[in-house]
């Protein structure tokens, strides 16, 4: 049976983690995004995890990837300042191919920015905030609901496409409190990584025989490796030979590139027959939502776009509803990062309209209605 | 009874020609030709293994 | 008797990247005589590293081996033990890597005293980027970034371990190429955070600037600053101007991280019931 709960979002997160069988978290303290260190300092021991607070964001980052090593799910946990620190082991994590979770509770910037107040500004950097090229997976949850089913998700397609995966909920959604209904164990499916078929002297940690997603054995097992953040031959070992270095990035891009549709996820209101699209999410979708029925109800046939996968970013579905409505708007707590994405994908078959607000109050419904009314106008 | 010599390898493909053989051995059984070390004088090795010991390039071993 | 280095090895990976003269390969030697000696599993090993010519060290030994980024080994080594607690850790790598970008990271391990075996390098230089001061680089010295002589005192590493709370401290020298082995041996079975450093030579991009003529004039002068803690007992301060004092420094016997944290998961269970 399952469990019903009131929990506050990042309580939820921490949960979803659990569920999901992560072992091993670590963290340093930083608002809006601490509860979920303090969830899994509590909960881990009592499952046989290890919970750790390292002296800097950085070195949290460097801990989850060396436990991930070893076979065990890991997670951490930051806000603003933390992911930018975390960028260099990030990008660590990427070429090394570490699967791993990073939470990113999003408060606004740049720097120091406002510790308390919600934002959603940080979606370009989860794509873009390592140097080099590499994939990204990011999911932005509009609910305590969400934010653990999410979570879930997330250790999934990290675990599948060996990468790691960034759930950042916007500070509303991680400080809210909703009911929320946890499952039972086993009924939401887990993945796990998928070892080595071959004999250990046979082994490579990026050997391409098996797909673009290499099987990843655990350190202290029968397998023994080398992993590098340099870049690298199927082999493990550094190279500088130009073609293995292009085969290798190319095959990390195309291991997201060829499963868009098994990892871009998003939620469709009142679209159909829309000449208005809203395309928003996180705390701002449900403002979105209640503009949109509000607008219905005045006559003006409004839907919602709410992407749930920020990255890989839905290009598909936006362009499509660019094709059948008259306008797009996207409310958003930034100043136009979803609005140029949006503008790229909607490639001038529709016009593309932001409300853009950073002052650290959320956007509200009337704010969204009056957008509506006057991109019909 | 006649000395048992020791067989000394030098690997020419791992010396990088640092000279720390030549002066650390204390029987100067080692000489430079051209930048990698060579054995000059077999005869006058002690087995002591420093030569071995030392060579930061793994390029020497000393064999009964 | 010859020693079988290359049971630790990976096939193929030698020569090494390392300078003529460079005494990274007398460390690494020392290291696998020492795994060698302790009848280490290579798959039960790991071995991080960060960045710099020191950090190259894992690629050559055929164990669980992790080249990290600049600084950060002994975090990413920090969640490695902690996962798998049955596994030797070792880290290793160089000056600038270990107290300068790593220095927070370092202390910290210090601090908790869990049970992994750092291995520092010291040639008192930036090596890999051709030869900038680093925080060890004494007073007056040439590098790139000093032209007119190193403006900036030097951390002692091994001091900055005990005041961190290591529990054991250990220094060499590249020249005493038989202590590295025998103070690694002693480091890798204690329990709690071993610091051993090695006071190392690079001729190509310190020793060069800094009117050592060859590499063994470097090795030799490893030689003479060298000063056992024992001999040391017998010397004046003035006596000791100049020198170094190596061998094990330091030795205490605290909680480890990881066994403590065990208590924490049978406290967790208990509250559970």
């Amino acid at each position: 049976m399952s469990k019903i709960a009131f929990l506050q979002g990042n309580e939820a997160c921490a949960y979803g983690a659990l569920y999901a069988g992560c072992r091993f978290f670590a963290g340093y303290p930083i608002t809006p995004s601490t509860e979920v260190a303090e969830v899994m300092a509590k909960e881990l021991p009592k499952v046989g995890g290890k919970f750790i607070q390292m002296e800097d964001e950085i070195g949290a980052m460097a801990a989850i990837i060396g436990a991930s090593l070893t076979g065990v799910k890991s997670l951490t946990a930051t806000s603003g300042p933390g992911f930018s620190l975390k960028q260099e082991n990030l990008g660590y994590a990427c070429i090394t191919e570490v699967p791993c979770v990073i939470i990113n509770v999003m408060r606004g910037g740049p720097s120091t920015g406002m510790p308390t107040g919600p934002s959603q500004s940080d979606v370009m950097q989860a794509k873009w905030g390592t140097h080099g090229d590499h994939p990204a997976i990011c999911i932005v949850p509009a609910s305590v609901q969400e934010l653990f089913t999410e979570t879930v998700r997330a250790f999934n397609l990290s675990e599948k496409y060996r990468m790691p995966v960034t759930v950042m909920p916007d500070e509303i959604v991680g400080h809210m409190r909703e009911r929320i209904e946890i499952p039972e164990p086993g009924v939401i499916p887990l993945t796990d990584r998928t070892p080595p078929s071959v004999e250990p002297e046979e082994y490579k940690p990026y050997d391409t025989r098996f797909g673009d997603v290499p099987p990843l054995a655990a350190f202290g097992s029968e397998y023994r490796f080398h992993v590098t953040g340099l870049n690298k031959a199927e082999d493990g070992f550094p190279t500088t030979r130009a073609e293995l270095v292009q085969q290798e990035e190319e095959r990390q891009m195309r291991k997201i590139e060829d499963h868009i549709d098994d990892i871009v996820s998003y939620e469709e209101y009142m679209l159909d027959d829309a000449d208005v699209a809203v395309v928003a999410f996180g705390s701002t979708a449900r403002s979105a939502r209640f503009a949109v029925r509000e607008a219905r109800e005045a006559g003006i046939k409004a839907g919602l776009f709410r992407i749930i996968t920020y990255w890989p970013f839905p290009e598909k579905q936006i362009a499509g509803i660019a094709g059948r409505v008259k306008a797009i708007i996207t409310p958003e707590m930034n100043l136009g990062m979803t609005f140029h994405e949006v503008m790229r994908c909607a490639a001038g078959k529709s016009t593309v309209s932001g409300i853009f607000r950073v002052d650290g109050e959320p956007i509200n419904p009337g704010q969204i209605l009056d957008k509506i009314k006057e991109a019909l106008r | 009874m006649e000395k048992r010599l020791p067989t000394i390898e030098i690997n020419e493909k791992y010396c990088k020609g640092c000279h720390i053989c030549v002066e650390f051995c204390p029987t100067r059984v080692f000489e430079m030709k051209g930048f990698i070390a060579t054995v000059k004088n077999q005869e006058a090795c002690i087995e002591c293994m420093q030569c071995e010991l030392r060579c930061p390039d793994f390029a020497i071993k000393v064999l009964p | 008797m010859s020693f079988d280095y290359e049971k630790y090895i990976r096939p193929g990976k030698l020569p090494h990247i390392w300078c003529p003269g460079c005494g990274h390969g007398i460390v690494m030697k020392g290291l696998i005589r020492a795994m060698d000696a302790l009848g280490m599993k290579k798959n039960n090993t790991a071995i991080v590293s960060g960045i710099g010519c020191a950090s190259r060290l894992p690629g050559y030994i055929d164990c669980c081996t992790l080249h990290t980024t600049h600084g950060r080994a002994v975090a990413f080594a920090t969640g490695i033990k902690m996962a798998k607690p049955e596994m030797q850790v070792l880290c290793v790598g160089g000056d600038g890597d270990g107290v300068a970008i790593g220095g927070n990271h370092f202390i910290h391990a210090c601090r908790r005293n869990i049970n992994i075996t750092y291995l520092i390098m010291n040639n008192n230089i930036y090596g890999m980027t051709g030869g900038q001061f680093s925080p060890t680089t004494p007073t007056g010295a040439k590098a790139s970034t000093t032209p007119y002589g190193n403006p900036d005192p030097p951390f002692d590493i091994a001091k900055l371990a005990i005041g961190a709370g290591a529990t054991f401290v250990a220094r060499g020298t590249a020249y005493h190429a038989n202590q590295i082995e025998k103070l690694l041996v002693e480091a890798i079975r204690h329990k709690g955070f071993s610091v051993v450093e090695i006071l190392d030579s690079c001729p190509t991009t310190y020793g060069r600037r800094n009117r050592f003529r060859s590499v063994v004039e470097m090795m030799n002068n490893l030689k003479e600053i060298a000063v056992s803690v024992q001999a040391a007992e017998h010397m004046s301060p003035e006596q000791m101007q100049g020198k170094v004092l190596t061998g094990v420094l330091y030795r205490d016997n605290r909680p480890e991280y990881v066994e403590e944290y065990q208590k924490v998961i049978e406290a967790a269970q208990d509250f559970a019931g």
